[in-house]
């Protein structure tokens, strides 16, 4: 593999020199133990990629948790001028809006205990993993088009959930900036039966428990009051819609542009504002609303699946919701100046400090509420947003532990059942539709999450809230 | 480097993230087959499902890498939009139409989901990263 030079700035900031073809620097946010694992895939090569972009502003930046994806890495952040610079389906990826909800509730963990594995059955049969059928909706074309418009309003409109709901979720649960005119007939057709599934890989649901609050005042404002009180995340992402309408525009952006002078063939993008980049980014939000009524629908599901088996869904409020796969227009601080760029966030957290206007009233002294699963079987962590991360890395923190070892290496070390077995002696219940899925995502195949989010907290650009632990785990 | 194993259609090699697979075959065509088999071996035993349904595709790429991708994202379309899982490969045809026009023809054979059909998981997408096209295999990474 190719030697990368990386100066140590600091003890969790490392920085790639602008070279060769790069417009600006890039950094890397990473501890030592990190950076070791960081260095053996091509990350460093991809996020030093990045900064050959046009329009790139400041950085091209990996977090802390980021692992070689396609193009550009996972955990990966990269503003562009919004007139000299493009917007990539790659800077995306395929996921588009792949993200995490937490859902609080007023029970503790003794009162489902002896009911968990009846809650899962009763997931399993609201929810299906929905590969090769469909969910339980069954929409036409035209409400089709209602949901990829108006994201989870259309949800709420049909009764499902409340405006609570839309007020704890990334955009208000929907982005203006939809227009359906930019959506292919392949994307609508493969996203016309798979609402209100939750996909197979890494997304799951879970039921947790609190299992330690590191800052109880912010908790408190996030409706989190003891160790012990259970919550529910729900982690999925646009399904083959958002596939789609990633695949289209790579390929449309690749016939008008081509990719001969682009480091590499997935760095693929149009200028923001041509008609290319103005169409992907109308057709993106479709999918981003998409999967907000997706995670939506689950969690309406799981509201009904609590009353029939506890016997009630009060006080399952959503926290909140956000996007780990997104781009946006947003306005951040450059030389000093505010200024609206196009953040992409690929396998990243936004994470606004106090008093951001995007962040709903009810949290906005306090912080954007920022979530980051864990593998199964691993603690997840609910953290708080930062004006440091406005300061340095666009807003934005880690999206979860990223991979360590393949699928591969995960299926030749460790079997299904050995793995459900040991999660049990820790108390925790799996249920998924695949034997094998459940090896594949071994906990140990994953980087120490918590190793991810101290350093998040450490840097500052997100701070640590409660930590959560799995009581019994729904995997697609 | 893995060495070849050569009772076997296609293998899948190290990747941290995702799953990389080669794909071998003495024609192009052999080789686009084993690699829709490999990625359809991620999804499903592709061996249990009955070859009750056919489906014609018909394709289009600038290059030997877009056709490729298109090819296997064909086959995931189908899985999402009609809950179609591939069997096999019936006939294929890959032909350079002009310069930076290739087109494929095939007609593919599998099934619904049935209730003993035991589903994997499933993949997002096919990608770029780290394709090769060779004449003794191609490789592909997809996203799950």
């Amino acid at each position: 593999m190719e030697n990368i030079k990386v100066n140590k700035v600091n003890d969790y900031t490392w920085e790639i020199p602008k070279e060769g073809g790069m417009r600006v620097p890039a950094v890397i946010y990473a501890s030592e133990k990190l950076m070791e694992k960081i260095k053996q895939d091509k990350t460093l090569q991809q996020v030093r990629n990045v900064a050959h972009l046009k329009g790139i502003i400041n950085h091209s930046i990996a977090l802390p948790d980021a692992h070689q994806g396609y193009g550009f890495s996972i955990g990966g952040v990269a503003a562009f001028d919004m007139d000299e610079g493009v917007i990539s389906p790659g800077g995306v990826g395929f996921d588009i809006n792949c993200g995490v909800r937490l859902i609080r509730t007023d029970f503790k963990a003794e009162d489902i205990m002896d009911k968990r594995e009846e809650l899962l059955n009763e997931l399993f049969k609201e929810v299906p993993c929905g590969v090769g059928k469909g969910g339980q909706l069954r929409l036409d074309k035209s409400e089709l088009k209602n949901v990829l418009l108006n994201g989870a309003k259309w949800a709420v409109e049909n009764g499902y959930g409340s405006a609570d709901d839309l007020m704890s979720t990334e955009e208000g649960g929907y982005m203006a900036s939809a227009d359906v005119s930019a959506v292919s007939e392949k994307a609508m057709k493969r996203g016309i039966s798979q609402l209100g599934t939750l996909g197979s890989g890494n997304h799951f649901l879970e039921i947790q428990k609190v299992d330690k609050i590191f800052d109880h005042e912010t908790a408190r404002a996030f409706g989190i009051t003891e160790e012990g009180q259970v919550a529910v995340m729900i982690h999925s992402g646009s399904r083959g819609f958002g596939h789609q309408v990633a695949s289209d525009y790579m390929q449309k952006m690749e016939n008008e542009y081509g990719f001969q002078n682009l480091p590499d063939r997935q760095l693929i993008n149009a200028p923001i504002k041509s008609e290319l980049g103005s169409n992907y980014y109308k057709a993106m939000s479709c999918a981003v609303n998409y999967a907000f009524v997706n995670r939506h629908m689950i969690m309406h599901w799981t509201r009904e699946v609590f009353k029939k088996v506890i016997g009630s869904s009060k006080g399952m409020d959503l926290v909140y919701d956000v996007c780990h796969n997104i781009a946006k227009f947003e306005k951040h601080k450059v030389d000093g100046e505010w200024k609206e760029v196009c953040v992409h966030r690929k396998g990243a957290t936004r994470s606004f400090g106090p008093g951001r206007q995007e962040i709903p009233e009810k949290y906005r002294s306090v912080g954007q509420p920022v979530l980051i699963p864990g593998s199964m079987g691993t603690s997840s962590y609910l953290m708080v947003g930062t004006a440091k991360a406005e300061d340095i890395s666009f807003g934005s923190t880690a999206h979860g532990a990223g991979r360590v070892e393949s699928r591969n290496e995960a299926l030749r070390k460790y079997s299904g059942d050995q793995v459900r077995r040991d999660l049990l002696k820790h108390n925790i219940l799996v249920k998924a539709s695949s034997i094998k899925g459940i090896a594949e995502e071994a906990p140990q195949v994953y980087k120490d999450i918590d190793e991810v989010v101290r350093v998040s907290h450490e840097l500052g650009i997100g701070k640590m809230v409660a930590r959560l632990v799995p009581l019994a785990v729904m995997k697609g | 480097m893995d060495e070849k194993d050569f009772n076997k259609n296609y293998e899948f090699l190290e990747h941290t993230g995702d799953a990389k697979f080669r794909a071998y075959g003495n024609t192009l065509e052999e080789r686009f087959i084993n690699a829709a088999l490999a990625m359809s071996s991620i999804i499903v035993d592709f061996n249990e499902i009955k070859p009750d349904i056919q489906k014609n595709i018909d394709i289009e790429g600038n290059d030997i890498k877009q056709l490729l991708y298109n090819w296997l994202h064909e086959i995931l379309f189908l899985l999402d939009a009609d809950g179609f899982f591939l069997n096999k490969v019936d006939e294929i045809e890959i032909i350079k139409e002009k310069e930076r026009l290739y087109r494929l023809k095939a007609v593919i054979a599998g099934d619904t989901l049935k209730e003993d059909y035991l589903v994997y998981g499933s993949v997002k997408a096919a990608t770029y990263a780290e394709m090769e096209i060779r004449n003794d295999f191609i490789q592909v990474v997809v996203d799950i």
